[in-house]
């Protein structure tokens, strides 16, 4: 990116370092820790000082400080109080200026929307239906990922009863938790190597994204769900013999409409060998799939796919939650897909126009209960499993998005943030300072993947129990009983009409 | 069975907090900030990071079976603990003639200078739990285990 | 539906079923007596029974007991009911005064089939069910069965019984239930027995799964108007037991599943067996505590939850096989039985007409 000579950017920092003279040694950890060479070592008076324009804000010196000298905090700009320019606005009007370019940001939506799951709230039992006592009684979690027939073929006339019909093939998970698709190149070797670790380890699955399997990963290929993305990177036979299932991409939640981006700072020579494509170019994927311009195009690929894979593992197609996504959804599902995964607004990425991150695309929640609603009056809610991301942050949102409808929920920031991601949002830099969303191997060398893959099992650990307290409050011992069942919801803080969408009753009403 | 020091070079970060806490857990007042700015001469640590390119890792004493520092030490205060195995250095009858120095295949002995000079090498705290590197490094690139 | 019948109201309760497997029909008397026993476990506000057997001289034709809250509604349906179906007879239903029973609605029973050259008699006779209690309002179906009827209403069973003269009945199966409702709604269409064609169900507990089951059946055009939990049992037992052919002994293994542990422990056919059956019928799965007597043409069964939290009791007496909250209840009737013994979680214990004494065919059942 050009910057135009001379004139002086106008631009002003966004954090800033404040460093406690009486507590820091000048031990120079700040300074070596720093990908983006904020704090210098002057060795003439033994002190650290910082040049704060460079700041992201990933505390990273603030953590790893020893005597907690650091603090960064957002910088306070001394513009006169404005509810419409925000500072935020300004500062991307002075960006465009001077460059000229499409402002790019990392991670999901932060804008202040309306978080319906936060106005959802659970129900308990009381006297008339016994809680149960997860640390007594089973409480099962178990989360079959599939096409389901409606009705079985029995053979009664045996010894013990045969079952006739063939059920199609399904993704058996311990909990109804995935990791979201997050590709190998926008986030480092170490880890993705975290998370199908974790997976295998929990017993549910992750997905490679759209950069491909590096071959190091296809012994955990059962575990792994593979992306078919409008880029086709990394796609070959391979790719989809080793993976428990296949999943076409059509959108993401953080950029519908728009396809992937892998700016060429990322692009490593490992990136590009498992990519298939040139070391150091912008890996961008087109928007549409180059072979899907319509419905029945879709219904040809997962079919393609299904012949080359013999019908063995189930096909995923993913979208992103737009407003007529409750007809897409049907459609997809009648073109044959086995499981729909819808990705929110507050979906996560690497690298995306901030305006597109922040103003396309609606909340995953409404998406979620418009979805569910629409394919049980058609009728066809069994052939297909429904999993839903873009933004879940707790194990009350995972019960919530169950008793709405869900099958399961995909995790994605969530995943990083446990692996020590600090919301920078500046990933597309490849300067990740965590070693995650980084290709740089001095920086990759930050996630060990022996503590990543135990900060993710012990995440989803704690979640598990979570569920199974709130399951057993509810008097519910499986969660084939929760799914869909919106009894146990109540809206707070909603418009009637918000509540309608949802489906849920407003709290205070009764059964 | 002896309890050594074990190096995972693919994760050192180059922080030096190894460097630091051997510092201060040598220290008289082991105290992080009165070590830094109130001890002088300030102690030094005994482990030191190798860096070339983006490859690091922390090198501390091997504490050898057949330690060439034991052989070459005159005076006999560079000796090996009966309990833990480890080769220690008796400061009261060093007299820093620097011979094990010279003869350390690592090169992970120091001159110190304390009220005299004395050598300074790795003494695996004391054997008094985990050493201060292996429980301060922020990304188990250290570990302690039985061979 | 009136104002205070829009919410769902959960029970507490007593049930008792009696089945005869000869066939030997009973007057109402014993059954009476019987839930009379367990005055306490209900409260006054429900109460009702379900009979076999009853009406001898229409065997073959649907008997409709309808329930009426006005005159209007009396009108409508009937004129939906001359249309669809050819109206054999049709009467009031019998009572007599009693003063514990006070503000009772108008109980009208038809007995017809329905005309016209049509794939399925149940199946019509479902769609008219449906049809009745979704859209005229204060017009009820309360059972739908050939000669069979469930009378029922608000006040203990034992006064609900007086009121409906059942002594005066002979069944070769009587189902009964008392009611505890946690909210005092006095409407007598939510009282137990809850029937759909020969199925009738009483039922103690809580569907905690309610909200998912009532939408996985309205898939199949099952509509839950009636608020209770029972409603949703009533037509999962219809949807499985008729429709999808399950056996009866094995409607346990759908509504109150074996856990997923005890299923991986199996071995072939009973592990894929059991697996396909959970991976399907997920939606019918029942959660919450509930003990159930469902009655039908041929026989009775009777189930509770897969973690045992309500009581049921199985007895038998030379052919008569007998269901109750309680032992006291069997043996008000029945002094000296030839075998007793509780239900297990999730086990179906069931008695056939025609069917040799077996003490209840045992299929799996969860090691609680």
């Amino acid at each position: 990116m050009k910057k135009l000579a001379m004139a002086k950017s106008v631009l002003f920092p966004e954090f800033k370092v404040i460093r406690d003279t009486d507590r820091c040694i000048a031990c120079q950890v700040c300074v070596r820790q720093c990908a983006n060479d904020v704090h210098h070592y002057d060795q003439d008076d033994d002190t650290v000082s910082c040049q704060d324009e460079r700041c992201v804000g990933c505390q990273r010196c603030v953590t790893l400080c020893p005597t907690n000298a650091l603090e960064v905090k957002k910088r306070e700009v001394g513009f006169h109080p404005n509810a419409n320019w925000s500072v935020q606005h300004i500062r991307n009007l002075y960006k465009q200026s001077e460059t000229g370019g499409v402002l790019l940001s990392g991670m999901g939506c932060d804008q202040p929307y309306r978080i319906y799951w936060d106005h959802l709230l659970l129900n308990a039992s009381q006297i008339t239906n016994p809680s149960i006592d997860p640390l007594r009684e089973p409480i099962e979690l178990k989360t079959f990922l599939g096409a389901k027939e409606e009705m079985l073929d029995i053979d009664w006339n045996q010894d013990f009863p045969v079952i006739k019909t063939q059920l199609a093939p399904q993704l058996e998970l311990n909990l109804p938790i995935l990791f979201s698709a997050m590709s190998y190149g926008s986030i480092s070797y170490n880890a993705f190597h975290s998370i199908v670790e974790a997976a295998r380890e929990v017993g549910t699955h992750c997905n490679s994204g759209e950069g491909g399997l590096h071959p190091d990963f296809y012994p955990y290929g059962k575990n792994i769900i593979v992306q078919v993305a409008s880029g086709r990177f990394g796609v070959h036979r391979d790719y989809l013999q080793v993976a428990g299932a296949v999943e076409i991409k059509i959108g993401q939640g953080a950029k519908p409409g728009i396809g992937g981006h892998l700016p060429g700072e990322k692009v490593s020579l490992e990136i590009s060998q498992t990519r298939k494509i040139p070391e150091g170019s912008d890996a961008i994927s087109p928007a549409p799939h180059h072979d899907i311009y319509s419905i029945e195009d879709l219904q040809r690929l997962i079919f393609a796919i299904k012949e080359s894979i013999s019908y063995e593992k189930p096909v995923s197609v993913k979208i992103a939650a737009v407003h007529n996504i409750a007809a897409i959804a049907s459609g997809a599902i009648r073109a044959g897909a086995d499981i729909v995964a819808i990705d929110g607004i507050r979906g996560g990425t690497g690298a995306a126009p901030q305006v597109i991150r922040d103003n396309v695309g609606i909340p995953i929640e409404l998406a979620l209960a418009q979805v569910d609603e629409r394919l049980r009056q058609e009728g066809i809610r069994h052939r297909a499993s429904l999993v839903i991301a873009g933004g879940i942050r707790s194990s009350a949102d995972v019960i919530k998005a169950i008793a709405l409808g869900a099958d399961a929920v995909y995790i994605g920031t969530a995943t990083l943030v446990a692996l020590g991601c600090h919301l920078c949002q500046k990933c597309y830099t490849g300067k990740c300072n965590w070693g995650i969303a980084t290709q740089d191997p001095y920086l990759t060398k930050r996630l060990n993947p022996s503590i990543g893959k135990r900060r993710l099992v012990n995440l989803m650990r704690a979640w598990a129990f979570e569920i199974k307290e709130m399951l057993g409050g509810m008097g519910v011992n499986s969660i084939q009983s929760l799914r869909g069942n919106k009894e146990h919801l109540r809206t707070v803080g909603l418009t009637r009409e918000e509540s309608q969408i949802l489906g849920v009753k407003p709290a205070g009403e009764g059964w | 069975m002896m309890k050594k020091i074990v190096i995972h070079e693919e994760y050192c970060i180059g922080c030096r907090l190894c460097e630091i806490q051997c510092l201060v857990k040598h220290s008289s007042s082991g105290k992080i900030i009165k070590a830094f700015r109130e001890e002088y001469p300030r102690p030094i640590s005994r482990v030191h990071v190798e860096e070339e390119g983006y490859l690091s890792f922390a090198l501390q004493c091997r504490h050898c079976e057949d330690a060439t520092c034991i052989e070459n030490c005159m005076t006999g205060a560079m000796h090996r603990d009966e309990k833990s195995g480890a080769v220690i250095c008796d400061e009261e009858k060093c007299v820093g003639c620097w011979m094990c120095i010279m003869s350390c295949p690592f090169g992970v002995i120091q001159r110190e200078k304390k009220e005299r000079k004395i050598a300074s090498k790795c003494d695996l705290c004391g054997n008094d739990g985990e050493p201060a590197c292996v429980a301060n490094c922020p990304n188990e690139a250290l570990s302690y285990e039985e061979n | 539906m009136r104002e205070d019948q829009l919410y769902r109201i959960p029970s507490g309760c007593a049930v008792v079923g009696i089945l005869n497997q000869d066939g030997f029909r009973i007057s109402g008397e014993g059954i009476i007596r019987s839930i009379a026993v367990m005055h306490d476990r209900s409260n006054g506000l429900g109460g009702g029974f379900a009979g076999y057997g009853i009406y001898p001289d229409f065997p073959d034709l649907y008997a409709f007991h309808i329930l009426y809250d006005d005159r209007q509604a009396v009108i409508t349906t009937e004129d939906i009911i001359q249309n669809l179906c050819e109206v054999e007879h049709s009467e009031v239903i019998p009572f007599r005064e009693i003063k514990e029973v006070q503000n009772y609605p108008y109980f009208k029973r038809y007995f017809l089939f329905p005309k016209g050259k049509i794939f399925s008699e149940d199946d019509e006779v479902v769609k008219l069910v449906m049809k009745i209690n979704s859209s005229i309002s204060g017009a009820y179906v309360i059972s739908s069965g050939k000669n069979m009827g469930i009378f029922k209403g608000v006040g203990y069973p034992e006064d609900i019984g007086r009121f409906f003269r059942l002594e005066e009945y002979q069944a070769y199966c009587w189902i009964s239930h008392g009611r505890f409702p946690t909210n005092s709604v006095g409407w007598w269409g939510g009282a137990h027995p809850f029937g759909l064609l020969s199925w009738s169900v009483v039922h103690n507990g809580e569907i905690s799964s309610y909200g998912i089951n009532r939408r996985y059946l309205q898939n199949f055009d099952y509509h839950c108007n009636l608020q209770t939990d029972t409603e949703v049992i009533t037509y999962l037992v219809d949807l499985l037991g008729r429709k999808h052919q399950i056996r009866i002994s094995f409607l346990g293994s759908v509504l109150a599943s074996p856990f997923w542990h005890e299923i991986d422990l199996m071995s072939e056919p009973e592990k894929t067996f059991y697996r396909s059956l959970r991976m399907i019928y997920g939606g019918a799965l029942l959660n919450g505590p509930f003990s159930i007597i469902v009655g039908f043409d041929k026989g009775m069964f009777g189930l509770v939850d897969r973690i045992k939290l309500r009581p049921m009791i199985a007895a038998w007496k030379d052919s008569t096989f007998y269901l109750s909250s309680e032992e006291s209840a069997i043996r008000e009737i029945a002094p000296d039985l030839d075998e007793i013994r509780p239900l297990q979680a999730g086990e179906v214990v069931s008695g056939q007409v025609g069917e040799k004494i077996s003490y209840g065919k045992k299929c799996f059942v969860s090691r609680v």
